[in-house]
C-alpha cells in the first residue's frame, strides 16, 4: 500500500475523533486567544496622530525608546488631524499629536484637551511635474505661487489635488488659497478634492492623465515617499511663516474622559520634550534628509509654535529637567539657501 | 509595471520564509481574529438556521428577507455601527473594546453570523424530505432531527461556513474602522495592503495580497474537495 493509501485509510478509520480534535483545538485556541486579550498589558496608551508623522516612520524610530525607558505600550493610529481631533474628542484616545494650530487651541479651549505642546516642525512645500505648466519653480513668494496655479487651473493647464478631507494639509492649503483671497471649487474642473490621506493623494496627482497635477505636501510625507512618485518634483519652497508646520500634542482630559491613562501621558509627552526625545526627532533621516525639527522651548521666534516659561518649568519635571533647545531653528528653513 | 508584480510575489515568498516578525505578526492577527469570529458565528449561526430551516411560522417569509439583507450588508456600515457603539461617548464605552482585536472579531462575528445562518437555512430546507420522515417516523426528538438533518447537509453548510471565513479574512472597511490598523497590534492583511498602498509601498502591498489570495486559494480547493467528494 502506498505511503498516501496509508494517511487516507488512517483518516477513514478515525473520521469521528479527527473531527472531534479539529473542534476541540480551535474551541481551545479561540479560548486562549480572548483571555489573552483580556490580559493584554493595560499600561497602553493609544495615540491618534496624521500618516506624516507615521507613515514616514519617525515614530517607529523613537518609540522604542520610550518603551524601553517606561515599560509604556504606545498603540498608534494614523489618520488625519480632523479625526484625530474628533476621536479625541469622544474619548477613543489618550493622547493626540497633530498639525493644525487654530483647530487645535480651539480644541484645548473647550477642554478636550488639557493643553498644546509644541514639538516640532517641518514645512509645507508644492509639488509638481517637472515641465511645470504652472510656472512656479524657484517663486519665494507664495502669494505668487498661489497666484500662478490659480491661473494655470483657470487656462487649464494644471490640476490641483486638495486633499479634501479635514486635514491639516487640508485646512493648510485653504489658508493658501486665502491668501490671494480666492474660494477654490469643483465645479471650476481643475481644482479636485480626493477626500484621501497625503499618500493616495500624492500618488493620484502622480497619476494625473495631462501629466499637470499640482498639490500642496509637507517636507516629511514627500521625503519619505517621493521615491515612488517619478513624475513629480519640488516646485516651490517659499519662505513664508504660513507654510511652517508645526506639531502639537495634546492630552485628553481625563476629567471629561476617566478611562483616559493621564499619568502614561505625561510620561509620553515628557518624553517627546526630553533631551533624548527632541534628539532622535532631529536625527531622524531618510535618505540622508531631515523630516522634522525638535522645537520644543526653541522656536519662540517661529510661527505658531512658541514655549512659555511655564511649559518649560512644568514639563522640566518630567523631563529630566531639560529646558528647551537652544539653537535657532530657522536655520532650517533658510538653509536650503546658504548655497546660493 | 510588470516588475512590480513579480517583485511584489518574490518578496512574498522571502518575507514567509525567512520568517520577518512582522510579516508573521499580521498573518497571526488575520487568521486568529477570523478563526475566532468564525466560530462564534457557527455556535450562533448553526441552531438558528436550523431552527428556521425546520419550522414553518408566522413571519419567516419577513425574517428571511431581513436574513437576506443582512447576508449584504455593506460591511463599512457595519464598522461605523460598531464604533459608535464601542466609542468611549458610545453606549458600550466603559468597555474600553475599541481599537482591539476584540472589536474586529466582533465586527466580523456580525457579518459572519447572516451567512451562516442563510446557507444553514437553505441546507437544511434543501434536504431530502424522505429522510426527515423516517427520522420523525424512527420516534426521535426534535433536536435528534435536527442533528440528523445537519450531518445529512453537511457539505453545503461546511460550504457556508468557508465562504464566511474567505469573506470575513478579506474584509478591509469594518475592521479598519473598529481595529484602528494598529501595528502589531490591529493590523491585518487587508489593512496592511491599505497602508503599503496609501505610502506608495506597491511591493510589498502585492506581497500581502498574494499571500491574502494564497490562504483563500487553499479554502477554495478544500471547498471544492468537499462538494464533489463521494461518500
Amino acid at each position: 500500500m502506498s505511503e498516501s493509501g496509508i494517511i487516507k485509510d488512517f483518516i477513514q478509520n478515525n473520521k469521528k475523533s479527527l473531527f472531534l480534535l479539529v473542534i476541540i483545538v480551535t474551541a481551545g485556541l479561540t479560548t486562549t486567544f480572548i483571555i489573552l486579550e483580556l490580559f493584554r498589558a493595560k499600561n497602553r496608551i493609544i495615540l491618534a496622530t496624521t500618516t506624516s508623522t507615521n507613515d514616514s516612520g519617525l515614530l517607529d524610530y523613537i518609540l522604542p525608546e520610550f518603551i524601553k525607558n517606561t515599560n509604556i505600550e504606545v498603540d498608534v493610529l494614523s489618520v488625519g488631524t480632523g479625526q484625530a481631533l474628533e476621536i479625541g474628542q469622544r474619548g477613543d484616545v489618550d493622547v493626540i499629536l497633530v498639525h493644525s494650530r487654530e483647530r487645535e487651541d480651539l480644541f484645548v479651549n473647550n477642554s478636550y484637551g488639557v493643553y498644546r505642546t509644541c514639538v516640532m516642525y517641518n514645512d509645507f512645500i508644492i509639488i509638481g511635474p517637472s515641465t511645470d505648466p504652472a510656472g512656479i519653480m524657484g517663486i519665494d513668494n507664495i502669494s505668487t505661487v498661489m497666484n500662478r496655479l490659480k491661473a494655470g487651473g483657470i487656462s487649464g493647464n494644471i490640476t490641483f489635488y486638495s486633499r479634501g478631507d479635514g486635514s491639516g494639509t487640508h485646512s493648510k492649503e485653504l489658508s493658501l488659497w486665502d491668501l490671494i483671497n480666492f474660494t477654490p471649487s469643483h465645479s471650476s474642473g481643475w481644482y479636485v478634492e480626493t477626500g484621501e490621506g497625503m499618500g493616495t493623494t500624492l500618488t493620484i496627482t502622480n497619476q494625473d492623465n495631462e501629466n499637470e497635477g499640482y498639490t500642496l505636501v509637507d517636507r516629511g510625507t514627500w521625503l519619505f515617499t517621493k521615491n515612488n512618485l517619478n513624475y513629480l518634483i519640488a516646485l516651490s519652497e517659499a519662505i513664508d511663516e504660513i507654510l511652517l508646520n508645526p506639531y502639537g500634542v495634546i492630552p485628553i482630559n481625563p476629567i471629561l474622559h476617566p478611562y483616559v491613562k493621564y499619568e502614561f501621558v505625561l510620561e509620553f509627552i515628557g518624553f517627546l520634550v526630553s533631551q533624548d526625545g527632541q534628539d532622535l526627532i532631529n536625527d531622524y533621516t531618510v535618505n540622508g534628509e531631515k523630516l522634522f525639527n525638535a522645537s520644543f522651548g526653541s522656536c519662540n521666534e517661529t510661527f505658531s509654535c512658541e514655549t512659555t516659561e511655564e511649559e518649560i518649568s512644568f514639563w522640566s519635571q518630567y523631563n529630566g529637567g531639560y529646558l528647551g533647545g537652544t539653537t535657532s531653528t530657522l536655520n532650517f528653513i533658510y538653509r536650503r539657501f546658504d548655497a546660493l | 509595471m510588470e516588475n512590480e508584480f513579480l517583485d511584489g510575489i518574490v518578496r512574498a515568498f522571502v518575507l514567509l520564509f525567512t520568517f520577518d516578525a512582522e510579516l508573521w505578526n499580521i498573518i497571526l492577527v488575520s487568521v486568529r481574529v477570523s478563526t475566532t469570529a468564525i466560530f462564534i458565528a457557527i455556535l450562533i449561526g448553526l441552531p438558528l438556521g436550523s431552527y428556521l430551516g425546520l419550522k414553518n411560522f408566522k413571519g419567516k417569509k419577513f425574517l428571511t428577507n431581513l436574513l437576506n439583507t443582512f447576508m449584504g450588508f455593506p460591511p463599512v456600515v457595519m464598522g461605523l455601527i460598531i464604533f459608535m457603539l464601542l466609542s468611549r461617548s458610545g453606549p458600550l464605552g466603559s468597555l474600553g473594546l475599541l481599537y482591539s482585536t476584540t472589536a474586529m472579531i466582533l465586527a466580523q462575528l456580525l457579518l459572519a453570523i447572516p451567512i451562516i445562518i442563510g446557507t444553514t437555512k437553505a441546507a437544511i430546507e434543501s434536504g431530502d424530505p424522505n429522510i426527515k420522515e423516517t427520522i420523525i417516523s424512527m420516534g426521535s426528538t426534535e433536536t435528534q432531527l435536527c442533528w440528523e438533518l445537519i450531518k445529512d447537509s453537511k457539505r453545503s453548510i461546511i460550504a457556508g461556513i468557508l465562504v464566511a471565513f474567505g469573506q470575513a479574512i478579506s474584509e478591509v472597511g469594518a475592521v479598519i474602522i473598529v481595529g484602528g490598523n494598529i501595528r502589531w497590534n490591529t493590523r491585518t492583511f487587508t489593512t496592511a495592503i491599505v497602508l503599503n498602498t496609501r505610502m506608495g509601498e506597491f511591493g510589498m502591498a502585492i506581497a500581502l495580497g498574494v499571500i491574502l489570495i494564497g490562504i483563500t486559494f487553499i479554502l477554495n480547493y478544500i471547498l471544492t474537495h468537499i462538494q464533489t467528494k463521494r461518500d
